[in-house]
């Protein structure tokens, strides 16, 4: 991960209702906190290996409160 | 372990599913999912005069619709009846936070979050699984087993009782609670009144027992809490221990049992499980899509129209979760159940602010309780498909499941 990553991923707080879904299912691109709540880890950067796990992410998330964003 | 009989009060057979429809009926606790699907295709929006005025709505748009729209839908009660709830409980409602709107039901909500995060349920896992496994042994030897009287739902009254501090051996009582709160829900009001009675002093006399002698644990927590400076109002306390022990015990139970069901009656997939348990993850998340156990409910905020429907203030709003999981529009093979399905962004825990709160340990319980009755019986199937018996009202799974081991 890091400046060269062509894929970032971003959770919107406003939108997540914490069904715990992208943490489960990518646990290296996204943690909760004590309330249960999403967010990215770092700056959202998705390395190559993990770009499957991001999109699986988003398309597994109820409230559609995660999104990709592709350079 | 003996299935307690209990009362479910019935209405007239529905002859019309668009105008005249019933959650209680005989038919729709059976079998809605064709109910559902006649309705989604031909009327999207269902209304029937039942329980003073209740509106249905069948696919994924509008039952998410309905959910995000806090104005003009409130939780005041979540649970379609003959009555209403009473003015006088507003904004904490019956049961908070699920009775709560905007704003209060922010602050009600986050109160109880941290307990039910992922990594604090995560450690319940090893106590999961020995109750499942004593829960076993205690049937070895039977050639029929009941999975849902004997197995499924012995399991979340034990671990929410825990949490909450309540006496394990009541479970039998927890049971007629659930029994009371969500089955029985065409009785006459005056006897749902008596009811709650009774469930509200058994609630008080636990709350008493932890006054008197404080303990580290969900009733202990909520006696001490404070919004704003102040300890919550005893109403409070009472209705959100109602909410955890209901929502707790139910819908869980629901879904174990209906995951089984799904198994009994379809090898082939009793048989991947069993050979590429790397699907565990995606299968669980499919079992809740496809059966769903929970309807929602909202009550009419103010007059308004919904889709061409002229909706009033205090009619009711069937919200079918499991309806919406089995939307073609939003899940392709919506009716197949497909175990490794990738992309699920299913409904099964409701959607907007009132995402079930127990979500986390929900999905422990069934997945470890499906591996566990998986490990023990590799094979196994419905012993007398006639005699499955499902729960009538807004939570859907069997309650009676005899199945043949082996």
């Amino acid at each position: 991960m890091g400046d060269d990553a062509s894929m970032k991923v971003f959770v919107d707080a406003e939108k997540c209702q914490g069904h715990n879904r992208c943490f489960a299912i990518a646990p290296e691109l996204f943690d909760v906190d004590d309330l249960g709540n999403a967010f990215v880890i770092g700056d959202g950067s998705v390395s190559a290996e993990l770009e499957a796990k991001a999109r699986l992410a988003v398309a597994n998330c109820p409230e559609r409160a995660i999104t990709i964003v592709e350079s | 372990m003996a299935t307690v009989a209990l009362e479910t009060a019935h209405q007239a057979p529905v002859v019309d599913w668009a105008s005249d429809f019933d959650h209680t009926d005989p038919v729709w606790v059976d079998n809605p999912f064709p109910i559902w699907d006649e309705l989604r295709n031909s009327c999207p929006v269902a209304h029937s005069d039942r329980y003073g005025g209740t509106w249905l709505p069948t696919s994924h748009e509008t039952v998410s619709q309905v959910a995000y729209d806090t104005e003009n839908f409130t939780s005041w009660s979540v649970v379609v009846s003959n009555g209403r709830p009473p003015e006088d409980n507003r904004p904490i409602g019956g049961a908070p936070p699920i009775t709560s709107d905007p704003p209060f039901h922010a602050v009600a909500r986050r109160l109880l979050l941290p307990a039910f995060g992922p990594k604090v349920i995560a450690a319940l896992e090893p106590q999961i699984r020995q109750l499942c496994r004593k829960l076993l042994d205690e049937l070895e030897g039977q050639e029929v087993v009941d999975a849902a009287a004997d197995y499924a739902g012995h399991i979340p009254p034990d671990v929410i009782a825990r949490m909450l501090g309540l006496p394990i051996e009541d479970g039998e009582l927890f049971r007629e609670f659930v029994h009371g709160t969500l089955e029985n829900v065409a009785a006459p009001v005056e006897q749902r009144h008596e009811f709650f009675g009774r469930f509200d002093q058994y609630i008080g006399k636990q709350i008493q027992s932890h006054i008197d002698e404080p303990k580290d644990d969900l009733i202990g927590f909520l006696l001490n809490v404070e919004i704003m400076g102040s300890k919550l109002e005893p109403s409070h306390i009472g209705g959100t221990i109602i909410l955890l022990l209901v929502a707790g015990i139910d819908t869980t139970w629901s879904a174990i049992g209906a995951s089984i069901w799904h198994l009994a009656n379809n090898p082939q997939d009793l048989e991947r499980l069993r050979n590429e348990p790397e699907l565990w993850d995606t299968a669980v998340e499919e079992f809740l899509r496809a059966y769903a156990p929970v309807t929602m409910a909202r009550l009419v905020a103010q007059d308004h129209n919904f889709h061409g429907c002229p909706m009033k203030k205090d009619d009711w709003v069937l919200l079918p979760f499991p309806a919406a999981n089995r939307d073609p529009l939003a899940f392709p093979d919506a009716d197949k159940v497909i175990l490794d399905r990738a992309e699920n962004r299913h409904a099964a825990f409701g959607l907007g602010i009132h995402r079930c709160i127990g979500s986390n340990l929900a999905r422990l319980e069934l997945r470890v309780a499906l591996q566990e009755w998986v490990a023990r019986y590799p094979k196994f199937s419905v012993a007398n498909p006639a005699a499955v018996r499902w729960a009538a009202g807004q939570v859907r799974g069997p309650r009676e499941l005899p199945i043949t081991i082996g």
